[in-house]
């Protein structure tokens, strides 16, 4: 068997520029179709980090309305119910456009406690609750502006006109790391003051309440519930778990990620055309060779083992530096892309499909060679020598 | 009988031929080019097969055996010698050699034994860890020798074996035939087109069309 893969990877190499130019286009492919993938992991990090023991209840007309803040005590009232708090989405500006990451009005006093994923540490969090205009942000948001404890943080209104001055109290890292770590939190009490004085209309109103399930079988006749007990009132409720929510915010740009996972196996296709290409040109060139080796009595199972284990080694060699360059190339477009996604990390099962998709371009590329040099008749083969 | 299919036109190669060889016998085969001589070496050393007619090769009628069969019948019974070497241009002068042996039940360690020993006989001790590229036309074909024998075949197949050597190489192959014909005891079919070294053979046959004519 030695001298066999003996054979195999010398055979591999005996074109040099040309394995070294479609290795490095199976480790283009292989790092893209990773990177693709992660982008479309990204989008559903939020989904797939969602609790299954937390609904959340927002406007049945659409998320941009508000529920009144009386719905609060009724909620916790509702069968099933552990806990429940409320957020505002703020979308404010800081120092410029570009510069996103979610922003939220809570209530202090419990939201965290419906998150043990926030891991805060609790002589921040005392501050936090101290301070009306307080803050907490996760790790990544703080070390992509280098926000620190005691920090003056500025955002501009956009949704809530006018300049919002917080002190950063805490930073809170992620108990996994698929938590979003890219968050901006503060006092809610601190806008409904504001607008109480600037917008009354607008005062009194939360965007979501989060609700804590004490189990997450539960969750239907819960969810039930709540919409129920707002029925027929001027702000009727949906309540979805949590997961369905983040799904419903996906749904949005659907055809983007479709489109992101159109193109990652695309990548894919064409590198295995390039990589079959590659192989039936080695084949045709080989002709005689195959042929001296079916004379020598070599069966069409060796010359399939020999072409399968070139194109394979090609391939996975190529595959591995792929897998293996996907991993600076994912953190640093992670940081490139700053709190737009939240959560960029290169999953186990991008890596087993990068893997799959490597030995999948080997094996089908190895395939019609394979066919033609098993069917090669040695006298024909034999006419190409020389 | 042997026919090949051109188009829509049938090319008869090879028509109501009888060709006893003896074993231990050294036969040129000649003839003008397309009279069907690398053809009839073919047919004798089991890589092609005729349309009709029966082959008995060592008492085994080889027309009746299947590709696998015909296959692991070469590999024990036929050396080939081809007129452009067929090497392995990625594999040394050893593991040229040795690749016959892989097919065989042999140890790393029997096979280099009996790769050595080949090379030695071939002159080449000194070429081991040569490639192809490495040697020269008349060196190539020696290793060419050394693989033909290596698993000690009956018969020894040479397909213009001198056809691509200057005149000294050319002698020293056709010495070293003769050597593995009188000392070995090896059957040799050639095909040539060179009077001279069909003079080193025992008997020559003509063909010519596709049949024997003497």
């Amino acid at each position: 068997m030695t001298a066999y893969l003996k054979l195999v990877v010398k055979n591999a190499f005996r074109q040099k520029l040309r394995t070294a130019l479609t290795m490095l286009g199976i480790v283009v492919a292989i790092l893209a179709f990773g990177l693709l993938r992660t982008v479309v992991d990204a989008w559903y990090a939020g989904s797939e980090a969602a609790s299954a023991t937390r609904l959340v209840t927002r406007n049945a007309i659409s998320l941009v309305f508000s529920l009144p803040l009386t719905y609060y005590s009724q909620i916790k009232q509702v069968a099933g119910v552990k806990s429940v708090s409320y957020a505002n989405w703020f979308g404010g500006v800081y120092i410029r456009e570009k510069n996103f990451f979610p922003q939220f009005g809570v209530q202090t006093s419990t939201y965290f406690d419906l998150y043990p994923e926030f891991v805060v540490p609790p002589e921040q969090m005392r501050e936090f609750l101290r301070d009306r205009k307080g803050a907490i942000v996760g790790r990544k948001l703080a070390d992509t502006y280098g926000f620190k404890v005691g920090d003056q943080v500025t955002l501009r209104g956009t949704i809530f006109p006018g300049n919002w001055d917080f002190v950063v109290r805490g930073i809170y890292d992620g108990a996994t790391a698929r938590t979003d770590t890219s968050q901006f939190f503060f006092n809610w009490e601190y806008l409904n003051e504001t607008m109480k004085k600037t917008a009354p209309r607008r005062a009194n109103n939360v965007g979501v309440y989060v609700v804590g399930l004490a189990s997450p079988d539960v969750a239907a006749e819960v969810a039930a519930a709540v919409d129920a007990t707002f029925k027929n009132s001027l702000a009727e409720s949906l309540t979805e778990t949590e997961q369905a929510f983040q799904l419903g915010f996906l749904s949005m740009v659907e055809t983007i990620v479709l489109a992101i996972k159109v193109v990652s196996f695309l990548v894919i296709f064409i590198i295995m055309a390039v990589m079959a290409n590659t192989m039936a040109m080695t084949a045709r060139e080989r002709m005689a060779e195959y042929a001296t080796l079916k004379a020598l009595g070599f069966g069409p199972q060796h010359l399939t083992l020999f072409i399968f284990g070139e194109s394979l080694f090609i391939a996975l060699l190529g595959g591995a530096i792929g897998v293996g360059l996907s991993y600076p190339v994912v953190n640093w477009f992670g940081g490139v892309m700053g709190s737009l996604f939240p959560v960029f990390n290169l999953k186990p099962e991008t890596i087993y499909m990068q893997t799959g998709a490597a030995l999948f371009v080997g094996a089908v590329a190895a395939l019609f060679p394979c066919l033609r040099a098993a069917r090669v008749r040695i006298a024909e083969g034999l006419r190409h020598a020389g | 009988m042997k026919s090949y299919r051109r188009g829509d036109q049938v090319v008869p190669v090879l028509i109501d031929i009888t060709f006893d060889i003896a074993a231990g016998d050294y036969v040129a085969l000649m003839g003008p080019s397309g009279s069907g001589k690398s053809t009839l070496l073919n047919l004798i050393a089991g890589i092609d097969k005729p349309d009709s007619g029966t082959l008995h090769v060592g008492g085994v009628d080889i027309t009746t055996l299947g590709e696998a069969e015909l296959a692991a019948w070469r590999s024990r019974n036929v050396g080939f010698i081809f007129q452009f070497y067929n090497l392995m241009p990625v594999l040394t002068a050893f593991e040229n050699v040795e690749l016959p042996l892989l097919l065989t039940d042999l140890t790393a360690r029997e096979r280099r034994e009996h790769v050595t020993a080949a090379l030695g006989m071939v002159g080449l001790s000194d070429r081991v860890e040569h490639y192809p590229s490495e040697l020269s036309g008349g060196q190539q074909q020696r290793v060419a020798i050394a693989r033909a024998i290596i698993t000690d075949p009956t018969i020894l197949v040479a397909d213009e074996p001198t056809g691509d050597l200057d005149r000294t190489s050319a002698e020293d192959i056709l010495k070293m035939m003769d050597r593995l014909n009188r000392e070995l005891g090896k059957t040799i079919i050639m095909v040539t087109h060179d009077p001279h070294a069909a003079e080193q053979a025992r008997g020559v046959r003509h063909l010519e069309k596709g049949e024997l004519t003497q």
